[in-house]
């Protein structure tokens, strides 16, 4: 890795400036001549008839263009994963975010009161906003087309032999954890503006994290409409945060491009905040039974979880979520014996998404936690317990991960290191430290048939680059970090690099911001373009300098020969040269990058990705014995990211997602009272400010994957993942009480010393 | 009824014919055409549309445009110098890395930048207080704190 000139350096984001100064333009901040605005009416109940739908009064109210319900579109017509949910729904409604109706207007305001002129009768049925009452027997369907409301998505994972394991367990621990749901928050709220050219093709403005599958899920929706072969291009505008939030299409979108058919003009969709905290998909909540064995020497025996996850009342990314669990359930330390079964049950509540680790936060909540749990009745010390069972380099997984890369165990030990936990273990005085550890994907995650990206670079005429990615640049710094793969191949400076991310008519394919995959999937996608075009430059550049391309090299902007330095012709007369030459030709190359890793067989088996990444974070706390308020006193998050090819993005990454983890673990909570959000607002929600920030340390464990670009690793998720379980072992070991029910307030601390004073008294 | 008023903004007189009912941040964004100050929430609880009237951050979200008349704003797009210099608190949040998605970043220049121009050097809970009330989902706010101190300390 010597000789590095670009990659390893901490090179500022680099659409960063037009942020500063405020000329970024996200999906708020643009409009198109002719744009309508749409709004959408949703039911004012989570479970009802609807007896009666009149539009007319708002139909009538000046500035109103279209008005769209249910009989606009194919009564077949359904979105999601399980195509389960109608864009606009008719006859019951299921959840208090289900679309009635929507409006097109010439202004937001006009749309907004013509939504207070629909008259809707409902007749309110009696709801299920509990999965444990949705699958007793008897149970009210949810849909009642099906026979159950336990989705038709089994979860079952089941490796070595769990019964015989816990014959032989010296010790076992048993309990159940439960995890609420979380939102996103990101600052700007979703939105999109569709608009038809007269040939009736769409154009998306949109701001989705999978630009591909959404242009594909559109085409669908165009033929469903009636409008089949249709052209969809979808123009990202700068995204206002991500996390997931938009990895799936919505029926807002679908909306919009009804409303944009039917008025023939641009339509704007954008959500208010409330829109934006209740009718978006949080993070999947879970109710998680686990049980946990080791031999006398404290070598795990077995694994077993029973799951329980609300589904909604529709079928979003949230219901696969039990698919990355596996992962940590699996592979999160060496355990031979695994059994793991989950059910994502029907309600009238909200349904879920993909967010941040994907299932992974949930599963290692229960497993970090249960872990100190096992550690203490072996009467062994938590850190111990951990290495002495931590992933190896070289290791196969019972659930047949390849583990290439791995540096789990310098992770603990920097954790204990800077934590002083030998010191600090079992003190008391309300202080105490804990820790966990993580495993997750960062060497994609084959999800989906492809797991690729392509890239395609061209050469100017001044030695400079135009470099189109499928990738999308979602905050995390994908641009800057293909620029930088492709500046450090081709020996330029990064500011010839110029990366085009946000067009489907010129980029290339990609499945999408997900599974922090875009700098191993991106990034080596990136690099075998660059590579290619670097062999077309310097056979160009051979003939030019009559030498042989092995010997020529590029450095600076330009080719030179190695042999004698000398021999040399600046890049961009090169390239002028091919082009002003008779019979002539122009530079440019593509790469599509699909990594070797595999889908799950039909029992969830086979090596998910490339390589994983591996981290633990350490905590030390002091709980306030009087209010139940928990103060982190320090916080160590050490991260294997193979290769850091930019610290100064990759510690963002690390400090984003731990204090989105603290968030998870100490305040976050949607909560649902039958099937009503009642803290849909930043008041109420308790995001983390700038005033919960505690001292924090991001320490970057290198490890070299050897499949990933420049030696890097995944790490867009990786940051949250271990927080909670963290944070709830260091309060345990501060006062004695377990926090089982996320998130860990003051109340359920204090309810839980009193319960143990009462025990003990 | 419109109603004419005159304030400054970003430097320059304006005058300007405004709705009783607009709030600062409508007239900015739909009226204006400065679009560099961001609604997250519109309701003051986000910071996201934070500009400085009259040396004070205000969620411009919440405050009548009326109310502007004979003050002085300014918004994000009036802090780089006229020939594209970025502020040194711009200049900052880029190289320390403090950006991420950036839709809170200019409510939360602006907060910090109310603050540097109150005191010359803020503690860190000073900074912290500054901008407690700009919320941010991407940084975790740690650089968005290392740059702010960053610029007080470079002076």
């Amino acid at each position: 890795m010597d000789g590095l000139q670009i990659i390893g350096k901490r090179i500022p984001k680099r659409d960063a400036p037009q942020k500063v100064t405020g000329s970024a333009v996200y999906i708020q901040d643009l409009k198109i001549p002719g744009m309508l605005y749409g709004k959408i009416l949703y039911s004012k109940y989570p479970h009802a008839r609807i007896l009666k739908l009149d539009t007319s009064k708002a139909e009538k109210l000046p500035g109103v263009r279209a008005v769209v319900t249910a009989t606009d579109i194919p009564a077949t017509f359904r979105i999601g994963v399980m195509k389960d949910n109608p864009p606009l729904k008719t006859g019951k409604v299921l959840s208090t975010r289900d679309e009635i109706v929507a409006i097109a207007a010439t202004t937001p305001e006009i749309a907004e009161e013509a939504l207070s002129l629909i008259d809707v009768e409902y007749e309110e049925l009696p709801g299920i906003f509990d999965p444990l009452e949705a699958m007793k027997e008897g149970a009210p369907l949810i849909h009642e087309e099906m026979k159950s409301n336990v989705l038709k998505m089994p979860w079952k994972l089941v490796c070595g032999d769990v019964e015989a394991a816990k014959k032989e367990s010296a010790f076992i621990v048993e309990d159940t954890f439960s995890t609420p749901w979380v939102t996103h928050c990101c600052l700007g709220t979703s939105g999109c503006i569709a608009q038809f050219d007269t040939n009736n093709n769409l154009t998306m403005y949109s701001n989705t994290q999978i630009p591909s599958l959404a242009q594909n899920d559109y085409i669908d929706a165009l033929a469903a409409f009636g409008l089949k072969n249709k052209r969809v291009r979808i123009v990202q505008s700068v995204i206002g945060g991500g996390f997931g939030s938009k990895l799936d299409t919505y029926a807002y979108e679908y909306i919009a491009i009804l409303l944009a058919r039917k008025t023939r003009k641009p339509v704007k969709i954008i959500f208010s905040r409330e829109e934006e905290f209740f009718a978006t998909s949080p993070r999947q909540c879970t109710i998680t039974k686990i049980s946990h064995g080791c031999d006398k020497e404290g070598k795990l025996t077995f694994r077993e979880i029973d799951m329980i996850l609300d589904n909604g009342a529709y079928t979003s990314w949230g219901a696969t979520t039990p698919s990355v669990m596996m992962m940590p359930i699996s592979s999160l330390y060496k355990v031979p014996n695994i059994k793991y079964v989950a059910k994502c049950v029907y309600t009238n509540n909200t349904y879920s998404q993909a967010m941040r680790g994907y299932g992974n936060p949930q599963a290692t909540f229960a497993i970090e936690s249960s872990l100190d749990q096992l550690a203490e009745k072996a009467g062994i010390d938590p850190y111990e317990l951990r290495l002495k069972n931590a992933n190896e380099p070289g290791e196969i997984t019972p659930q047949h991960f390849k583990i290439t890369s791995c540096g789990m165990k310098e992770c603990i030990d920097e954790v204990v290191k800077r934590l002083n936990w030998k010191e600090k273990k079992g003190k008391g005085g309300n202080r105490g430290v804990g820790m966990a550890s993580l495993i997750h994907v960062g060497g994609g995650a084959r999800v989906y048939k492809s797991d690729g990206c392509g890239t395609i670079i061209k050469m100017d005429d001044f030695g400079k680059v135009d470099v189109f990615t499928g990738s999308t640049d979602i905050g995390q710094g994908s641009e800057t970090i293909i620029a930088q793969i492709v500046a450090e191949v081709l020996g330029i400076s990064i500011d010839d690099v110029n990366v085009v991310n946000n067009d489907t008519d010129v980029c290339p394919w990609d499945v999408g911001a997900h599974a922090s995959r875009t700098t191993f999937v991106a990034g080596n996608s990136a690099l075998g373009a660059a590579k290619k075009i670097k062999a077309q430059i310097l056979e160009v550049a051979a003939k030019l300098l009559e030498e042989d391309p092995a010997s020529l090299d590029i450095k600076n902007g330009v080719v030179f020969s190695t042999k004698n330095n000398e021999k040399n012709t600046p890049l961009g007369k090169a390239l002028r040269k091919l082009h002003y030459t008779a019979g002539g030709k122009m530079l440019m190359a593509e790469y599509f990058y699909d990594p070797a890793n595999e889908n799950f067989d039909k029992e969830f088996k086979g090596n998910l990705s490339v390589s994983y990444a591996y981290g633990a974070h350490g905590v030390e706390v002091e709980v306030d014995k009087e209010t139940g308020q928990v103060k982190i006193l320090n916080y160590i998050a050490a991260h294997d990211v193979g290769k850091a090819i930019n610290p100064l993005l990759l510690e963002g990454q690390i400090y984003g997602g731990g204090l989105q983890g603290i968030g998870y673990a100490l305040g976050e909570k949607m909560i649902y009272e039958k099937g009503r959000l009642m803290n849909g607002n930043f008041l109420d929600y308790k995001m983390p400010t700038a005033k919960d920030v505690p001292p924090v340390q991001a320490v970057i464990i290198e490890s070299d994957e050897q499949d990933g670009p420049f030696g890097a690793k995944g790490i867009g998720e990786p940051g949250l993942v271990p927080t909670a379980p963290a944070i709830a072992n260091a309060i345990y070991d501060a006062v004695g009480v377990r926090i089982k029910d996320l998130p860990i307030t003051p109340e359920k601390i204090l309810k839980a010393l009193k319960e143990k004073e009462g025990s003990t008294k | 009824m419109k109603q004419e008023i005159v304030f400054n903004l970003n430097g320059e007189a304006v005058r300007v014919e405004v709705e009783p009912e607009w709030t600062l941040l409508h007239f900015l964004r739909e009226v204006y055409g400065l679009t560099g100050t961001k609604e997250g929430c519109g309701y003051g609880e986000c910071g996201a549309c934070t500009v400085i009237i009259d040396g004070k951050a205000i969620n411009s979200c919440l405050y009548p445009v009326l109310e502007v008349a004979g003050k002085s704003v300014t918004t994000i797009e009036g802090l780089a110098s006229k020939d594209g210099e970025l502020h040194p608190l711009q200049k900052a949040f880029v190289e320390q890395g403090a950006v991420q998605c950036g839709f809170c970043i200019p409510g939360m220049i602006m907060s910090a930048k109310a603050l540097l121009d109150e005191k010359e050097q803020p503690s860190e809970d000073d900074i912290k207080d500054s901008i407690a009330g700009n919320l941010c989902r991407c940084t975790g706010y740690v650089k968005i704190i290392d740059a702010i101190k960053t610029v007080a300390g470079g002076r």
